[in-house]
């Protein structure tokens, strides 16, 4: 199908877009910025969206960049997966992002598709939302009244739904330098190569930082942290130890999952974690 | 909404409809019609183009977003020598039926080649997970490829002898 009719404006600069973001929004016109486009576009050619206006924030150099300092990397909004990737960008996760990002969707998509605009819709499934509460990062926002951060693991709230307002441009992500002794573990299952995940683990583990999480995405929520899990994880404990804790962790969560689903996500922790383990 | 943008190496300018994806504009405006369209939401790769260098979707990129940027469908990739590799190599091991899959296969393969990420078939079927084909059962297409990246391969090294045999039609990185 075709997308229905929508306005077009292409700002020059991130300050103009946020003035044309909040005055839309102020004349209570449902605009949305366009990143990529890879999720947006395709969900308005289905016509599950129809934006009255779009905003094409994709070219904005200010938001196209990554700034490399000495203990955190800053994503613009519109980086590419593709860019993380090839590693043309700087790397804060010792290699969990590229890893990430060779992982999702197709290459012709990667190229398109932005790490801000995957954080700003937040599909439970998408990889970066779990990808960026694991590695704990901060995510910039910009509207008319200013800027302001909000941690990964409190922005996205549900399916779809974060804490951005509507007039609020996701500006960037920035993220603490995983350490020399430092370790990871991604484990995804999906049934064809490309395709969300039904099931997500992503664990880190930084004993230089006191930081260990694991997160669980491909739920029917906002990725789930792992707190008991992340805890005998952190600790050493044997991998039976953090299977058990992992499974109270889901109980906790108070979603539903049938037996399926919970063995699914078991075995993804586990292979999540003894990567990590023997990173 | 006018844009402007290089089509195919030749700028061209246009009136349109900003909702107008890509792949509407190059097929209905400018008369190229070896995009192909099926799904209209970037799952079956029919419409796979290049955009500033890179495979792209188009019917998930706006018409409007590409102003001014450069643009290569298949028809402006006819003398690039690895799509020349790779049509002969689908003509000589059936890695077509019926055809529609065929250009957005060609594009992908031709990126994979491009980025040395076709050296095994494990490694086409990934890559070319997002290419759908529902006649031939890809058994075809993945030989069709792995042949025509080995062909790229050995013609890449019996050039480096004669580096101005092999001319890459500049389609960005």
């Amino acid at each position: 199908m075709k997308a229905s009719a929508f306005d077009y404006l292409r700002p020059s600069t991130l300050d103009e877009a946020v003035a044309m973001l909040s005055e839309a929004v102020a004349s209570g016109r449902d605009a949305q910025c366009l990143a990529g486009g890879q999720s947006l576009l395709a969900m308005m050619n289905l016509r599950v969206s129809s934006p009255a206006l779009l905003i094409d924030i994709g070219r904005l150099p200010e938001l196209c960049r990554v700034h490399d300092e000495a203990n955190t990397t800053r994503f613009g909004a519109c980086v590419t997966h593709s860019t993380i990737e090839d590693g043309r960008s700087p790397d804060p996760s010792r290699g969990l992002m590229p890893k990430v990002a060779e992982n999702f969707s197709y290459r012709a998509v990667r190229t398109r598709g932005t790490i801000g605009g995957s954080l700003a819709l937040s599909d439970p499934a998408g990889d970066w939302v779990a990808v960026m509460r694991a590695l704990d990062a901060q995510i910039g926002l910009i509207g008319r009244k200013g800027r302001r951060v909000v941690r990964a693991v409190e922005f996205t709230t549900g399916i779809y739904e974060t804490l951005r307002e509507p007039d609020e441009i996701l500006e960037c992500v920035t993220i603490r330098k995983l350490s020399s002794s430092s370790g990871w573990g991604v484990s995804k299952f999906a049934r064809k190569t490309g395709e969300f995940a039904e099931s997500l683990a992503v664990a880190v583990i930084d004993p230089a930082q006191n930081h260990a999480r694991i997160v669980l995405g491909g739920v029917q929520g906002a990725p789930i942290n792992l707190a008991r899990a992340s805890d005998a994880f952190k600790q050493g404990a044997e991998s039976d130890d953090v299977r058990c804790a992992a499974l109270h962790d889901l109980q906790d969560s108070r979603q539903d999952f049938d037996e399926y689903q919970r063995g699914l996500h078991i075995e993804m922790i586990s292979r999540a974690v003894a990567q990590a383990r023997a990173s | 909404m006018k844009i402007r943008l290089s089509l195919n190496g030749k700028t061209v300018q246009s009136d349109i409809d900003v909702r107008t994806s890509l792949a509407d504009f190059v097929r209905e405006k400018m008369n190229l019609t070896a995009t192909h369209l099926a799904c209209e939401h970037g799952i079956c790769g029919a419409c796979t183009v290049v955009i500033n260098g890179a495979p792209a979707r188009a019917c998930l990129n706006l018409a409007a977003s590409c102003d001014g940027q450069e643009v290569y469908t298949l028809e402006g990739l006819r003398n690039d020598p690895v799509i020349q590799v790779l049509q002969k190599s689908f003509h000589e091991n059936h890695g077509l039926q019926c055809g529609y899959c065929t250009p957005g296969m060609l594009v992908s393969a031709r990126d994979l080649i491009l980025r040395g990420r076709a050296r095994t078939d494990q490694e086409i079927r990934c890559g070319l997970s997002g290419n759908l084909c529902r006649c031939t059962g890809y058994t075809s297409i993945v030989r069709s490829v792995r042949l025509a990246a080995e062909a790229w391969e050995s013609a890449k090294r019996s050039s480096a002898a004669e580096p101005s045999s092999v001319e890459l039609v500049t389609a960005g990185a």
